[in-house]
């Protein structure tokens, strides 16, 4: 885990007395709307539905247990006891009290957090792997790499004013799973034959309004170069990225509008102006902030221990489950990762209360070293837990309703906050989260489907990352009414496809009846062991339209 | 604090140096007739114009700026680049791309909807010259210039990143002796 030095704490705390300084201003009528809009998302402030929203930078969602019961804290004392985790693996709440944001910033900075950049036509929180450091898969650890992209997007005083906002997604392991094919910039770190990290470096990804899978733009940039390359790429989206219109804005149009070819050329013929220069990364540079990701000191775990946890996977049915779902394949036998689902009937997806904040904070200092991940499917991780103790963390984790056993499958959907909360939204998205998740609840059924990704957004900004579901649920304004746009066969990883239309939108109410009908062309139609995702590219659109068109 | 701005509303602020200045250049827009000099006056128009030390181009945001354009602007008393909204982050390209990479030494002005609250990343671009929006305050622009005291990344004001200054204080701290 990053800890900050006191020039990193310098800036924070300079930052919460500048926006002190710029919410003064504002209240006193001499900051206008229009001009304190840009300060405000960038620090993480809107003006929402039914009140204000903080979103809280967790950057490449690492989070210290310390700073998870100062969240806790401020959903507590700022806000109403819940807050709500995103798919860009931040904290929002959802009822600060204007006035009190200078406060709540204050608070974060004690425990090294900020909302800076978590909105705003600037560069955005960098996401990662959530098993980052402990995956089996993991060619290089991506944390250091984050930090480093992190402390160069903060404050760079070039880009605050970009066309649009800017997301990079970095994944250093053989399985993507930060999703960096459908980013603005997605980076990938791998080892070239002398054992150095090389970057391949994609642009114009992204999902809202024109969906569209990233190209690379260069393959094999060496580590030294990253900064300089990527100052040389969002310098020429600066310059010459769209800003007559809103809804083609993103890099993604430029990049289109160029060709990937030309695009290249631009950047290359910029990054020769810079490569090389002060920017460029040394070892130390890079070791110290490295030195802040080495492995705890585990304790090894015997393997009789590792045969009894298998052997009680055997016993225990309910146990079996939350292994097979939830746990996950670690780079140190004996250890684990283990997935804390935030979707269960009745909540909203990603919410979590106050008081749970400060129990899973809890837990991780119990058994995962004090630190967990967020993930971009908008539950938590607890990274390290050595596999003696899976099944007590296990029992803690059914008394907090955090064990649901059902990662991975339909239960686990992905859904944003959508008209609930949202001033974007055209829909909401949460009760059509609810009815999925009510409706098929039978862990049998959810299993036999196999691994499937349902995805929900209320609007096409596209936070809950409807296009790259298996399942895509868009909501829809027409003529003031709500309706439901289903697409099928989105993907993520690294195999990423947008999904297709199925046909005229839907009622929130037949929404679960598609999903069941899609659900039984399936089942009908599969092949041995075929997912959904699988059988849709075998057999296309056609059958699943056919079926729910009737 | 005073509940008006301390100065005629009618007149742009303007800070050179980070001191506030009196500003004898006039800006002409396009279209607008060339006025007495000193004046600043859109960029077509300079190139077409003999120049001199009265005669200043400003740069519009889309300013595309090669090396012959560069070459041409060396011998301009100063450059304006303007900001048709304070939202238009190129401006900052444009003074980054004229400093460092084609070395222009002369003042580089901001000019248009310029606010106090992007001035300090406008003065690590570097811009030096600052004619700020009518109703903007001369103190709160001379407090936000320097509103942050270091930063992560090398520009004009400081050519060094803070990962080489932490790589310096580093060695520093351990060729120091420790005091027993």
């Amino acid at each position: 885990m990053y800890r900050y030095d006191t020039h990193d704490q310098t800036l924070v705390n300079e930052r919460v007395a500048q926006f002190r300084d710029q919410m003064e201003r504002y209240l006193a009528g001499r900051l206008s709307e229009e001009e304190f809009l840009p300060l405000r998302v960038q620090n993480g402030l809107y003006i929402q539905r039914y009140a204000p929203m903080l979103r809280i930078a967790i950057p490449y969602g690492m989070l210290a247990a310390y700073q998870l019961r100062k969240l806790g804290d401020l959903a507590r004392d700022y806000d109403r006891g819940y807050g709500h985790f995103t798919t860009r693996t931040n904290l929002q709440l959802n009822w600060p009290k204007l006035e009190t944001v200078p406060d709540m910033l204050a608070e974060l900075a004690s425990v090294q957090m900020h909302a800076i950049q978590t909105s705003g036509n600037d560069i955005r929180n960098t996401t990662t792997d959530q098993f980052a450091g402990v995956a089996e898969d993991e060619e290089v650890d991506p944390r250091p790499w984050c930090e480093l992209i992190r402390q160069w997007s903060t404050f760079h005083p070039e880009f605050a004013y970009l066309p649009r906002k800017f997301k990079i997604a970095v994944t250093g392991a053989a399985e993507d799973r930060a999703a960096i094919q459908v980013h603005d910039v997605g980076l990938r770190l791998w080892r070239d034959a002398r054992g150095e990290v090389r970057v391949r470096v994609l642009a114009g990804g992204g999902l809202g309004r024109t969906p569209m899978i990233g190209e690379v733009v260069r393959d094999d940039l060496p580590w030294q170069h990253l900064l300089t390359y990527l100052e040389a790429l969002v310098r020429v989206y600066n310059q010459f990225g769209r800003r007559d219109n809103k809804f083609k804005a993103r890099i993604k149009i430029l990049v289109k509008a160029l060709g990937i070819e030309e695009f290249r050329r631009r950047v290359e013929e910029e990054w020769a102006h810079l490569k090389d220069g002060p920017q460029t990364l040394t070892q130390e540079s890079v070791e110290r902030v490295a030195a802040h990701f080495v492995d705890p000191e585990r304790r090894p775990v015997t393997d009789e221990a590792i045969a009894a946890i298998e052997a009680l996977r055997g016993e225990n049915r309910a146990f079996g489950r939350f292994m097979t779902n939830n746990v996950h394949g670690h780079k140190v036998p004996g250890y684990a990762s283990v997935t804390l689902s935030l979707k269960r009937s009745g909540h909203s997806p990603g919410d979590v209360t106050a008081e749970q904040m400060h129990q899973i904070a809890d837990l991780a200092d119990e058994y995962s070293f004090g630190e967990l991940r967020v993930t971009h499917e908008q539950n938590l991780v607890l990274s390290d837990v050595p596999m003696d103790r899976l099944e007590a963390l296990w029992h803690e984790l059914e008394a907090l309703g955090l064990a649901n056993p059902t990662v991975g499958t339909l239960a686990d959907l992905i859904c944003c906050p959508g008209g609930d909360y949202c001033a974007l939204a055209n829909a909401k998205s949460i009760p059509v989260a609810q009815a999925i998740q009510e409706r098929f609840e039978d862990l049998d059924f959810l299993y036999d489907l196999g691994p499937l990704e349902l995805n929900i957004s209320g609007c096409m900004n596209a936070c809950g990352h409807h296009h790259v579901g298996h399942i895509g649920i868009l909501g829809v304004d027409k003529k003031g009414e709500e309706w439901y746009q289903i697409s099928l066969g989105g993907a993520q990883g690294n195999a990423a496809s947008l999904g297709k239309i199925l046909g005229p939108s839907f009622s929130r109410e037949a929404v679960p009846e598609v999903i069941d009908t899609l659900l039984k062309v399936y089942v009908s139609q599969r092949s041995d062991d075929e997912t959904f995702l699988d059988t849709y590219r075998r057999i296309g659109l056609k059958p699943f339209k056919e079926r729910v068109y009737a | 604090m005073p509940d008006q701005a301390p100065h005629s509303a009618s007149q742009r602020p303007y800070l050179f140096r980070d001191q506030p200045a009196a500003d004898d250049w006039q800006l002409i827009r396009e279209g607008q007739p060339a006025a007495g000099a000193p004046a600043i006056i859109p960029l077509s128009e300079w190139l077409e114009g003999e120049g001199g030390e009265e005669r200043a181009p400003w740069l519009a945001a889309d300013t595309e700026l090669d090396d012959a354009l560069a070459a041409r602007l060396a011998a301009a008393p100063l450059v304006a680049i303007d900001f048709p909204k304070f939202t238009d982050g190129r401006g900052y390209s444009l003074a980054r791309l004229l400093r460092e990479r084609h070395g222009y030494e002369g003042e580089i002005r901001a000019i248009g909807d310029v606010l106090v609250d992007q001035l300090f990343f406008m003065r690590r671009c570097g811009f030096d010259g600052f004619s700020l929006r009518e109703d903007q305050w001369l103190e709160d622009a001379l407090r936000n210039l320097h509103v942050f005291s270091r930063a992560y990344q090398p520009a004009v004001d400081q050519p060094e990143p803070l990962f080489r200054r932490r790589e310096r204080e580093r060695s520093q701290a351990t060729r120091e002796p420790a005091f027993a």
